[in-house]
């Protein structure tokens, strides 16, 4: 069921629910998703909420910013990073972010399972 | 030909300083054995009482088995060394291990006297000198209420301490008339023991202890020898040191008539190939107790044994410079007029409790000695004085007499000093070494250390080191880069000066202007801060949105599992039952964990994102508004009852410190600000450790500046004393603001202090005097920012746009299903983690 829904851009909020330069939390096939608007550089990004270090959903809370062109994700809990393309710790890789694809169609986001 | 092979016997800090010296020099090659009769490596014996403010063994090591392994140094704990055979040049331990040498070392330290008390070998009598007596002294302070030190001499004060630390009711019993006797003359002793009494240590003098019996009240009772006694659970013995020289005086090597083991300025002992370094040497028969000489000789010894002979050792300076029980202390030369002719200049002043004697030679132009208790600030300048035979200034009294204005008047510039003026004495630092260590590309104080181990000792020369490195630094023009971080390439004060003077409202506007990149989470909320300090716009506007933390957007403090704590404005602590109740009745209906906090207020723990708003419309209609407990600004005045129903009170502590918190609450700062209120001099409000801290006087108010309690606690200074209720408020207002501008991100207004250049005096020229001419500026500043205040938490709750943000999911209503609890003690709790490593968290203060 799941990799069949997977196939398919789904329809989350329409972009102005979104924060500029901010994460938002939502819902997609039942698994929590934070989604990054980078106005700056006219960019969105969809990470995986758990934080894998802080056990708990709270990535969407984090501030985001660029290390060396790197854009990421910084834990609100423990400050960890997190970078918003690959999803990967960069203090310590073993706990790494799923990421989502995701694009804004029509003023509309909409996400699907990465490939 | 074999290596050569050298034993060294005691791995304390003065035999690990000549192994790490034998070693760094790549030019020749040892095979080095250390023995170690405690079963740890060395360690920092200086620094040993920190273990009570929660160093722990590792932290004070001063090495570890893989740096003696990986060079090639065999160690042997936990085997002490019993014969030395000269004749076959070997060591024998206890175990029966058999060792050749072809050169020997002794470096067995010395052992606490323990006077021959009757009793004084009981259960809970310790000495201070390793780690497993520190361990020893915290097992008996737990069924202890009070503890005595015998011996008020340097280390029995830092003895002292740590039974202060320990909770216990602490004495100082000392033979003498006066404390510190050896490095104090009677008024410095006399006003050393004024101050550690007024910590609550009691001291007795000219007390011999007869004998140790079984106590009537505690465990055991003391009788001295003119009839008194004291009561006491705990007994540190602290009554000086011996040089441990039993294993020398048995093989037969030449022994001082009261002990110590004989040498000469090579460090050689009577028997040939034989040396001994540190406190069990006896040189033109003198001990040095302290821990420089030691290493002096550990340098002296090593390059004897190369074949250098380029060091002798033709004693030691034993000036020192400390602080005791929180009191500075500092003894530099000779202070008990044995240099004939001597004549001195002192300065005593009873208010602010500061002693300063500077001994001057018969002809007033040397320095002979110096006692400075209670403001050391002049020791590195009367010791480079004295150490390098420099004459005095034309007016030597102005070395120890306050400055008044110009800092540079009576200090001693280090331009002034020679390249051979030392500068560390625990590492042998010349400024001559650390013009080096500059010139081969050291910027800042930790690469210094590191390069050159300055200031890595006792710590006493770290302000002239940094002196030394800041003129060095200018003198080859360089540029102290101070930048926030990798977008900006400024310093948050620099940041403060754009911010005004171009008049810049959004972050977007600053990083157009002088920034790169996304900016971070140390730019952004540094941006927002400083926004907020100068226009003091309601932080959730759109455009500040991305530049605050998760807590100044939930206006609340983000929790282990993601909630969040509710903590309403309780201004000076005074509350009444109808409050009270309705704190109660919210926290009951969302089943809020309730707690007390150390700023008079209550704290309610675990409310998701969705419950927050209604939570806050509760308090706001019951008249609370936010405490800003998420927000690095003002968080609590923190007062006693004061004179309304206190006995003692001489002024309304709690009416003066509401009108305090209301007048700078919301008051975004580099870090957070509290203050404390006293109502008289019992001080019951501990107003000494914040920020700001006001105890009434029958004239007024004392006013103490930058306290801090918490993971580096520091007592105020006291900054202006009598003040009216309309100075105190100007000078508040001016202080703080001064503080914003200038001060570095998450700086707490205690360090930002000990890092602002002219220190205190400054600090006073710029409020008080208007040396900046900046006074009206930043009071209109502060008038501003009271102006605009704004209860975030009534904005947000009446504007239904930001209400939106309070979700879990913003496309959907559903709560956040991994949150899970418990209940312990009646309240609610969240679930313990299944993760249960420790979790590094990433500094961001560097």
């Amino acid at each position: 069921m799941k990799a069949e829904l997977s196939q398919e851009w789904i329809t989350i909020c329409e972009q102005q629910d979104l924060t500029p330069n901010a994460g938002t939390c939502v819902q997609f096939n039942k698994e929590q998703v934070a989604i990054f608007f980078c106005q700056r550089n006219k960019s969105l990004y969809a990470v995986a909420n758990f934080d894998p270090i802080g056990q708990a959903n709270v990535i969407s809370r984090g501030i985001m910013g660029s290390i060396q062109g790197k854009t990421y994700v910084s834990s609100p809990l423990y400050k960890q990073h997190f970078d918003l393309i690959t999803g990967e710790c960069l203090e310590s890789p073993e706990h790494s972010l799923k990421t989502y694809a995701v694009r804004v169609d029509d003023e509309l986001i909409q996400l699907k399972e990465a490939c | 030909m074999s290596k050569q092979r050298i034993i060294v016997v005691g791995n304390g800090m003065v035999g690990h300083k000549f192994i790490d010296t034998i070693i760094s020099d790549d030019s020749v090659d040892y095979e080095v054995i250390t023995f170690s009769e405690e079963s740890r490596l060395a360690y920092d014996r200086v620094q040993l009482s920190y273990f009570f403010s929660g160093k722990s063994a590792d932290d004070l090591a001063l090495t570890d088995a893989t740096y003696y392994q990986e060079n090639g140094i065999k160690f042997v704990l936990n085997d002490k060394v019993v014969d030395l055979d000269f004749a076959n040049k070997q060591v024998v331990t206890q175990s029966g291990r058999i060792e050749d040498y072809d050169k020997l070392v002794l470096a067995t330290g010395s052992f606490p006297f323990v006077p021959p008390i009757p009793g004084n070998d009981q259960e809970h009598c310790h000495v201070y000198r390793t780690i497993d007596d520190l361990e020893g002294i915290t097992e008996s302070g737990k069924t202890s209420k009070v503890g005595v030190v015998i011996g008020g001499g340097l280390l029995g004060l830092e003895a002292g301490n740590a039974l202060v630390n320990l909770g216990l009711e602490t004495h100082i019993v000392e033979f003498a008339p006066r404390l510190m006797a050896v490095q104090l003359d009677d008024g410095g002793g006399a006003l050393l023991r004024r101050k550690i009494e007024d910590l609550g240590v009691k001291v007795h003098t000219e007390k011999a202890t007869s004998e140790i019996v079984a106590g009537e009240f505690c465990r055991y009772r003391m009788n001295f020898a003119d009839g008194s006694f004291l009561e006491t659970d705990t007994i540190i013995f602290s009554a000086g040191i011996r040089p441990q020289d039993e294993l020398a005086r048995s093989s037969g090597l030449t022994i001082g008539e009261r002990g110590g083991i004989v040498i000469n300025n090579h460090c050689q002992t009577s028997v040939a190939d034989v040396y001994a370094i540190g406190e069990c040497a006896l040189w033109e028969n003198f001990i040095f107790g302290l821990v420089a000489p030691g290493y002096q000789m550990a340098k002296v010894a090593a390059s004897h044994i190369k074949g250098e002979a380029k060091h002798v050792f033709t004693g030691a300076d034993m000036s020192t410079k400390l602080k005791l029980l929180g009191v500075d202390v500092a003894s530099i030369g000779e202070v008990h007029g044995r240099t004939a002719g001597a004549q001195s200049y002192t300065y005593h002043d009873e208010i602010e409790q500061v002693y300063k004697r500077l001994i001057v030679s018969a002809d007033g132009k040397k320095v002979v000695g110096a006692v400075l208790v209670g403001d050391v600030e002049a020791y590195g300048s009367l010791l480079q004085l004295m150490l390098n035979d420099m004459d005095l200034p034309e007016n030597p009294s102005a070395l120890i007499l306050p400055t008044a204005g110009d800092e540079q008047a009576s200090g001693l510039g280090v331009e002034a000093l020679p390249d051979s003026a030392s500068i560390c004495s625990c590492f042998d630092v010349s400024k001559g070494d650390i013009k080096e260590a500059v010139a081969a590309g050291c910027t800042s104080m930790s690469e210094l250390k590191g390069s050159t181990n300055v200031s890595t000792g006792c710590g006493g020369c770290s302000s002239l080191a940094k002196q030394v490195l800041d003129s060095e630094l200018a003198n080859l023009g360089f540029e102290v880069k101070n930048d926030i971080c990798e977008h900006f390439a400024y310093s948050r004060h620099e940041l403060v000066d754009i911010i005004r003077v171009k008049k810049i409202k959004t972050f977007d506007e600053m990083l157009n202007r002088c920034g790169e990149g996304l900016g971070c989470e140390i730019c952004k909320p540094a941006v927002g801060s400083i926004l907020a300090s100068y226009w003091n716009d309601y932080v959730l506007e759109d455009a500040h949105i991305e530049l605050q933390d998760t807590n100044d957007i939930y206006l609340g403090n983000m929790q282990k599992d993601g909630t969040y704590s509710v903590v309403p404005r309780v201004a000076g602590g005074e509350i009444t039952p109808d409050k009270l109740i309705v704190l109660g009745s919210v926290a009951k209906e969302f089943d809020l964990y309730t707690k007390l906090t150390g700023g008079q207020r209550v704290d309610l723990f675990g409310a998701q994102l969705h419950e927050l708003p209604i939570i806050w419309k509760k308090l706001i209609d019951a008249g609370f508004e936010t405490g800003h407990a998420y927000g690095k600004s003002l968080r609590t005045v923190k007062s006693c009852v004061g004179s309304t129903w206190c006995r003692y009170g001489v002024k309304d502590s709690v009416g003066f410190a509401i009108e305090i918190e209301n007048r700078y609450k919301g008051l975004r700062s580099p870090h957070k600000i509290k203050f404390g209120v006293s109502g008289c001099t019992r001080e019951c409000a501990e107003a000494q450790t914040k920020d700001v801290g006001l105890i009434a006087t029958d004239k007024g108010w004392n006013m103490y500046v930058c306290g801090n309690g918490g993971m580096r606690p520091r007592h105020g200074d006291l900054f202006a004393t009598d003040l009216t209720d309309e100075m105190l408020q100007k000078y508040t207002d001016r202080f703080l603001m001064f503080y914003i501008r200038t001060a570095d991100r998450l700086q707490r207004t205690s360090v930002w202090l000990e890092n602002l250049e002219g220190g205190l005096d400054y600090l006073r020229e710029v409020i008080i005097e208007d040396k900046l001419n900046i006074a009206e500026e930043l009071e209109s500043e502060m008038a501003e920012n009271i102006k605009n205040y704004q209860c975030e938490w009534k904005t947000t709750i009446e504007s239904p746009e930001k209400m939106k943000r309070f979700k879990h999911f913003a496309n959907s209503e559903e709560l956040d299903n991994s949150l899970s609890f418990t209940t312990q003690r009646e309240q609610r709790f969240p679930s313990s983690k299944a993760s249960a490593q420790p979790i590094k968290i990433i500094e961001l203060t560097e």
